[in-house]
């Protein structure tokens, strides 16, 4: 009895809060998204100037303390245009993750649990959009759709898709005949109950690893697609776009390139941090 | 062997129709007249009904796509809107360029990667480990286009040891070829790490350490070898990675690869192009995959039996 009362039982949530937090490398990345995601909501209010208004006599201006990250070529403050191109890229991010992570789980799970002909349809789908190396995919759609935010967003998501699926449906296979699923088949559960109340929420330790690995992902697509001018347009300050526009002056003014292209690169170790740190404490048998 | 790569050479035709449905939707899911889309803003009616007709765009979908693959599997991707080139012209030149750049840079990501990979397994947690982890996640982490830039700010414009773009000699493709082998000499690293501190825990390499092999012969000999396994599987992805990826070092160095002929096709609604780069860069993903798998099988008997 009092061996009973010593045992402190403790919730997995806890469980992994408490792995996370010893983990050195998680707190780093989450430190870096969580100042991310502060910035991108923050930036109207934080940002020193209005990101799109600029000054021509003060064009191309090194850091100084009036601009602490100097101006570009249009004399626009490059620390506004970075505070607001938080806001942009996370945007894009969470709304193309959304789109991959609910599309791809419903078809990975759908294909997992009935198999058959719809799950190799399914996955023969999948294959082909995996067909079209890296942002490939991402380019091939934009192509159709052309460019902008909303397609952008999209295209994004589309190309993350299959990441989902697979991973949903490796899941549910592995979990399909466990027997607390042929339980819930047994009580008479449908298949719909047994899909979303018993596969979806144990499997869901690896989705939530991948929707934080697919931030960094989105990110370097999406600025990569900017960058290539097939993304978001100028003015609207997205860091590919930045880039894009600063190559013009690398000589000149090489922070103005710098700039944005280290806002990306933080952004991106940073979810790449959480997500490995994440991995780890949800699923320790998943470390490389 | 030969019953595996024939089945799975067979698995490849489902996927190889799908990219080619998907290249041949293209033209008909952008908004507009396909005849007048392929004529160009300029053409008069006439031409675009002659157009029509050459194309067989007055016919039923399902036609138009097997006119479409017959002419495909002959070479004929069309002409270009823009060039009034054939299109397989201006592939074969913009593709095989691609190819070089491509293969220069999963070469250098090897190097580095395996190098990286089997000292840090080696030396695990030492100072050289930390690193190269650390450089490993800078590596994964940057963007090919800014890293790219970086460079050639550095070695072109500064140090003048390299030609800031455009094609010619070797010389011309080191950067490039840095920039887009820096994020796969990354995992390339991180995989071999992984792989290697798996291996040199088993049972095998214990034995050759009591055999009194030196250690160079159990890491590179016996270690190594049976590392790669997983390892191969990773250079089939990375190359593909590549391909895609040289559409950014392409437009960053000005140099006329498939991927900056494609963006160039998006951006002149030259829709042949476009088709055309999209069914060839996916062919060579897919077969490329295919060589990687064979590759797999020959070095672990175990998938052949599968």
């Amino acid at each position: 009895m009092n061996e009973a009362k010593r045992t402190k039982t403790i919730s997995q949530t806890e469980e992994v809060w408490r792995r996370l937090k010893r983990n050195r490398t998680a707190i780093i990345g989450g430190m870096i998204v969580f100042l991310f995601v502060f910035v991108a909501i923050l930036a109207p209010w934080i940002s020193p100037y209005p990101p799109n208004e600029g000054d021509l006599a003060k064009r191309l201006k090194p850091p100084s303390k009036e601009h602490l990250l100097g101006t570009d070529a249009l004399g626009r403050d490059q620390l506004s245009r970075i505070i607001f191109g938080a806001r942009i890229s996370l945007q894009i991010q969470v709304v193309a993750v959304f789109i991959a992570l609910i599309i791809g789980t419903l078809l990975g799970m759908v294909g997992g649990y009935y198999g058959g002909t719809l799950d190799n349809l399914i996955m023969r789908l999948m294959d082909i959009l995996l067909a079209f190396p890296g942002i490939f995919l991402a380019i091939s759609i934009i192509a159709v759709l052309g460019p902008g935010l909303t397609n952008l967003m999209l295209a994004a998501g589309i190309y993350s898709i299959p990441q989902f699926a697979r991973i949903a449906r490796g899941s549910v296979l592995s979990l399909k005949e466990k027997e607390f699923i042929e339980a819930a088949r047994a009580v008479g559960e449908n298949d719909l109950n047994i899909l979303f109340r018993y596969l979806l929420p144990n499997s869901m330790a690896p989705l939530i690893i991948q929707t934080t690995l697919r931030m960094a992902t989105v990110l370097l697509t999406a600025s990569g697609l900017s960058f290539l001018g097939l993304g978001v347009q100028p003015p609207t300050p997205e860091w590919g776009a930045m880039l894009s526009t600063a190559r013009a002056y690398m000589i000149t003014a090489p922070h103005v390139a710098t700039v944005p292209g280290l806002a990306i690169m933080l952004v991106v170790m940073g979810f790449n941090l959480f997500g490995d740190g994440l991995r780890d404490s949800l699923d320790p048998r998943l470390r490389d | 062997m030969g019953r595996y790569i024939l089945k799975r050479s067979l698995m490849l035709l489902p996927v190889l129709l799908g990219v080619s449905l998907v290249s041949f939707s293209l033209l008909h899911m952008v908004p507009g007249d396909p005849a007048e889309l392929l004529a160009g803003e300029e053409a008069n009616p006439e031409f675009i009904q002659a157009l029509r007709k050459e194309y067989g765009l007055d016919q039923p979908l399902y036609i138009q796509y097997f006119h479409f693959i017959s002419h495909v599997v002959r070479g004929d991707f069309g002409i270009s809107i823009r060039n009034r080139e054939p299109v397989i012209k201006l592939l074969k030149e913009r593709f095989l360029f691609t190819l070089q750049l491509s293969f220069l840079s999963i070469l250098i990501a090897c190097f580095i990667g395996l190098i990286a990979g089997v000292i840090s397994s080696t030396k695990q947690y030492s100072l050289f480990d930390n690193m190269s982890m650390v450089g490993a996640l800078f590596g994964i982490s940057m963007p090919i286009f800014w890293f790219g830039l970086l460079l050639m700010l550095v070695f072109s414009v500064h140090l003048r040891w390299f030609p800031a773009g455009g094609k010619g000699t070797i010389l011309h493709l080191i950067l490039p070829a840095i920039a887009l082998g820096a994020a796969s000499s990354a995992v390339i690293a991180r995989m071999t790490r992984a792989s290697m501190l798996e291996v040199v825990r088993q049972d095998y390499i214990r034995t050759a350490r009591a055999n009194g092999l030196r250690e160079f012969i159990v890491i590179y000999k016996h270690a190594l070898k049976n590392a790669m396994i997983p390892i191969i599987t990773v250079f089939g992805l990375e190359f593909g990675y590549m391909l895609g990826g040289a559409v950014l070092t392409e437009t960053v160095f000005s140099l006329p690869g498939v991927g900056r002929l494609m963006v160039e096709g998006i951006f002149q609604r030259d829709y042949p192009v476009v088709q055309g780069s999209m069914l060839l860069v996916a062919t060579t993903f897919v077969v490329v995959n295919l060589l990687t798998d064979i590759a797999y099988a020959f070095f672990d008997p175990k998938i052949r039996y599968e």
